[in-house]
């Protein structure tokens, strides 16, 4: 097996690793530690991070390509000969441009290269304001980070300092604080890699280089806010998110983006019941590394003072509030009266919004009042095509994909729609629910949407009038909106911020998300309504359902253990 | 930087011997000072009681009272809402609501930086508060402190709770020339602190620096 060798350094209060090695290199002797890399095309980073080292580095990212511009990654390497002698090449390199091969040592706490790390961190500290107190970043900053490990307490620069004009207008969701700045250049090789618009650009030369775009062609894709992301310092900042709070206050979960079937794994940042921003997570299963802007900034709607707060009756054709208890028991009520009379005449539409645990209990519920109860699945919102990046100039996609935001805006329609095929048996779509209304056939509809403010709302006026002639309409949702107009009975939605559960994206990727936040006001999420419906003691426990649901449906027989990992698991892949 | 391990200096506690054990030379030791004490307020002039309120007592300038929001030399809030001071503060009663300075106050820079950021509110729960001064301590640009006013009333819980408004009508009230409290010691100029200012002794002046 290829082996690459990595220096050892001790951590505080931390055992070293069993398989430590002591090996001689000239007059020094390393301490090192062995990584088997197989057949792996690494780079110095990534194989010291297999051996649990970290070299620190800016502008290398694993999604871009190299350029080896910061210097933060200096390394010295060597090479073990099968006798066991090193022979060191005895010269710095960087780490991120540096391949290992079996056989390679790679020295990452030399006295030169700590020597290195200092000075290049004064250097990239020479021009920088240190206005930490008024930065966004502080708190997740990278060269706050470096510099405290790594670096120097304090600076030998006596000159004036280069103040650049910042630049807020650099796009519309994106300001520029150019003294701030390193020079990474990650920004740049984002917006020409990965969205291919290439808005970005260096101009001026040597100590003056500066960030900018063009007069006229700000950095406006659906991509762009993920430069905030890769800039490892305060530089780029996103306007939705600037000065509204400091990032050590925020409390993040590990989450998934439900604006379209894309499933971008990301963080949800909150703090005291509001959430402040979301943020990609690295998945290779779902998305890679980042995330689109329209699902970035499209959580606006879970803070909202407009959503429904109380459950809700139609009394003398006004919604009045009333309690949860007396709601929870009237929709029973009704659900059950209805079954005696004619249980075909019942429907229940699951939306693409649910997640797998909320659709499986309230197909349960509904199937164990009676077998005739019909299911249907929601309307699907699809918005224009599947947009893929990068792009060129013009705006016409380039091979090979990198990125894709699907039509398809709902998370969840996969895992819904296996739910329906388990408990229906044939999938009813909307416009069939629509049809059977239209001809007189129901009394009973339940609707489980909570779909977020999108457009003209998820029910056109032809359907709301439709199903306005259906006796009895119980609505789940979380704005007033044209099926609140028809509803009887209205009982507040959870957002998905304020859910646990499973989203099944496009591919079949079934992943878990976390509340972040408690549900606004009284507001109870589904998946809890329904417990209470079906008069199942407690509070809704994800991991105990998901496995549950695998127990019962078939198709989600992968998730046996109840655990989807960080990365999620692949429904179809067991099969 | 990190804390080097062979910075890191152990104590060892003392250990006592069999003298110390008995407490009788403490006891011994404290009972003197009292006694002295007595006798001095009795007979002598060290009368350490100060009839409040008809004398207002003098109070040593780092006595730590009622907050204050500093100016700066263009009569502007001097906090830039970096929510250090509600970080630091171990009762959690300073809340900060954070927003883009006022255009005006971007193009105008003071010691050569622009303002970016500037509290919208800044409130602090007097109540709530234990005048520990880690506020002023944690803050990077002396923009808050805690004055020597500490005849602090108000009528209700609502009043105790001071709003940036109160905040600095504290600073004009301390800064009067007549003032009846004096300046905090800790003060240490009108101008931004450390986080925001020049390296020290260039030779350089402000006016000198604002060229963007």
């Amino acid at each position: 097996m290829p082996t690459v060798y990595v220096t050892y350094t001790p951590k505080n209060n931390g055992k070293p690793p069993e398989n430590l090695i002591s090996a001689q290199a000239g007059k020094e002797t390393l301490q090192l530690v062995p990584v088997e890399i197989g057949s792996d095309k690494l780079n110095c980073i990534q194989a010291a991070q297999r051996a649990g080292v970290f070299i620190p580095h800016y502008c290398w990212h694993p999604a871009l390509t190299v350029v080896a511009s910061c210097r933060m990654c200096l390394v010295e390497v060597g090479e073990r000969k099968p006798d066991g002698s090193i022979a060191m090449t005895g010269k710095l390199v960087p780490g991120c441009q540096t391949p290992v091969k079996d056989g390679t040592v790679v020295v990452t706490n030399s006295q030169k290269v700590v020597h290195e790390q200092a000075q290049t961190l004064e250097s990239l500290l020479l021009n920088h304001p240190l206005d930490c107190p008024v930065c966004d970043k502080a708190g997740e900053c990278l060269l706050q980070d470096y510099t405290y490990e790594f670096g120097r307490a304090t600076s030998r620069m006596i000159d004036l300092k280069n103040t650049p004009a910042n630049k807020p207008d650099l796009g519309p969701n994106i300001a520029l604080f150019t003294d701030r700045c390193i020079m990474c250049s990650r920004c740049v090789r984002f917006t020409r890699e990965i969205a291919g618009t290439a808005e970005l650009q260096i101009i001026n030369r040597g100590n003056h280089s500066e960030i900018d775009i063009f007069p006229g062609e700000p950095l406006d894709n659906k991509l762009a806010t993920n430069v905030v992301d890769l800039c490892p310092v305060g530089a780029l900042c996103s306007k939705d998110f600037l000065y509204k709070h400091r990032v050590w206050n925020l409390k993040t979960q590990n989450s998934v983006c439900p604006d379209c079937s894309t499933g971008c794994s990301i963080h949800l940042d909150g703090n005291k019941n509001i959430v402040y921003r979301l943020r990609p997570r690295e998945n290779p299963q779902a998305q890679g590394y980042f995330m689109c802007d329209e699902g970035r900034l499209g959580y606006h709607y879970i803070n909202s003072k407009e959503r429904f707060l109380r459950p809700l009756r139609r009394q003398d054709g006004k919604l009045t509030p009333f309690s949860y208890d007396e709601a929870i028991r009237t929709v029973r009520q009704m659900l059950k009266d209805a079954v005696a009379k004619d249980a075909f005449g019942v429907v229940v539409v699951l939306s693409p919004f649910l997640t797998c645990e909320e659709a499986f209990l309230l197909a349960k519920y509904a199937k164990s009042l009676s077998k005739a109860v019909q299911l249907a699945l929601g309307p699907v919102p699809i918005v224009g095509e599947d947009d893929t990046y990068p792009k060129d100039r013009r705006g016409r996609p380039i091979q090979p994909v990198k990125f894709t935001i699907r039509a398809e805006k709902c998370p969840n329609r996969q895992g819904v729609e296996r739910i329906l095929r388990h408990y229906q048996g044939q999938l009813i779509a909307f416009d069939e629910v629509v049809r059977q209304a239209e001809a007189g056939k129901l009394q009973l509809l339940y609707l489980a949407a909570s779909y977020p403010p999108r457009g003209d709302g998820w029910l056109t006026a032809e359907q709301a009038a439709t199903l306005g002639k259906v006796g009895q309409v119980i609505l789940h949702d979380l704005y007033p909106s044209r099926a609140s107009e028809i509803a009887h009975v209205v009982i507040p939605g959870g957002a998905f911020a304020e859910k646990d559960g499973t989203f099944v994206n496009h591919a079949g990727l079934a992943q878990a998300i976390h509340w972040a936040i408690t549900p606004t006001g009284e507001c109870r999420t589904e998946g809890q309504v329904v417990l209470d419906l079906m008069q199942r003691p407690g509070l809704l426990h994800a991991a105990t359902l998901r496995k549950e649901l695998a127990s019962e449906v078939k198709a989600f027989a992968a998730l046996a253990s109840g655990d989807l990992g960080e990365y999620g698991i692949l429904l179809d892949s067991t099969k | 930087m990190p804390i080097p391990e062979s910075d890191v200096k152990w104590v060892k506690t003392p250990t006592i011997g069999w003298v110390e054990q008995m407490y009788i030379p403490a006891i011994v030791e404290g009972l003197r000072t009292t006694v002295r004490h007595s006798i001095a307020t009795l007979f002598g002039s060290g009368a350490r009681t100060q009839e409040f309120p008809e004398v207002e007592p003098k109070l040593p300038a780092n006595y730590r009272g009622v907050h204050r929001l500093n100016r700066d030399e263009k009569g502007r809030v001097k906090c830039v809402a970096c929510y250090m001071c509600s970080t630091a503060c171990p009762a959690h009663c300073i809340d900060i609501v954070a927003a883009p300075a006022p255009k005006e106050w971007q193009s105008d820079p003071v010691h050569g930086y622009p303002r970016e950021k500037y509290p919208e509110t800044f409130v602090i729960d007097e109540l709530r508060c234990i005048y520990c001064g880690m506020c002023e301590q944690a803050c990077p640009v002396d923009a808050i402190e805690l004055t020597t006013l500490y005849d602090l009333t108000g009528l209700s819980r609502e009043d105790m709770i001071f709003d940036k408004e109160k905040l600095l009508a504290v600073f004009d009230e301390t800064t009067k020339p007549d003032a009846k409290y004096p300046n905090p010691i800790r003060t240490r100029s009108g101008k931004l602190g450390p986080a925001s200012e020049l390296p020290p002794d260039q030779g350089l002046t402000f006016s000198s620096t604002a060229q963007s």
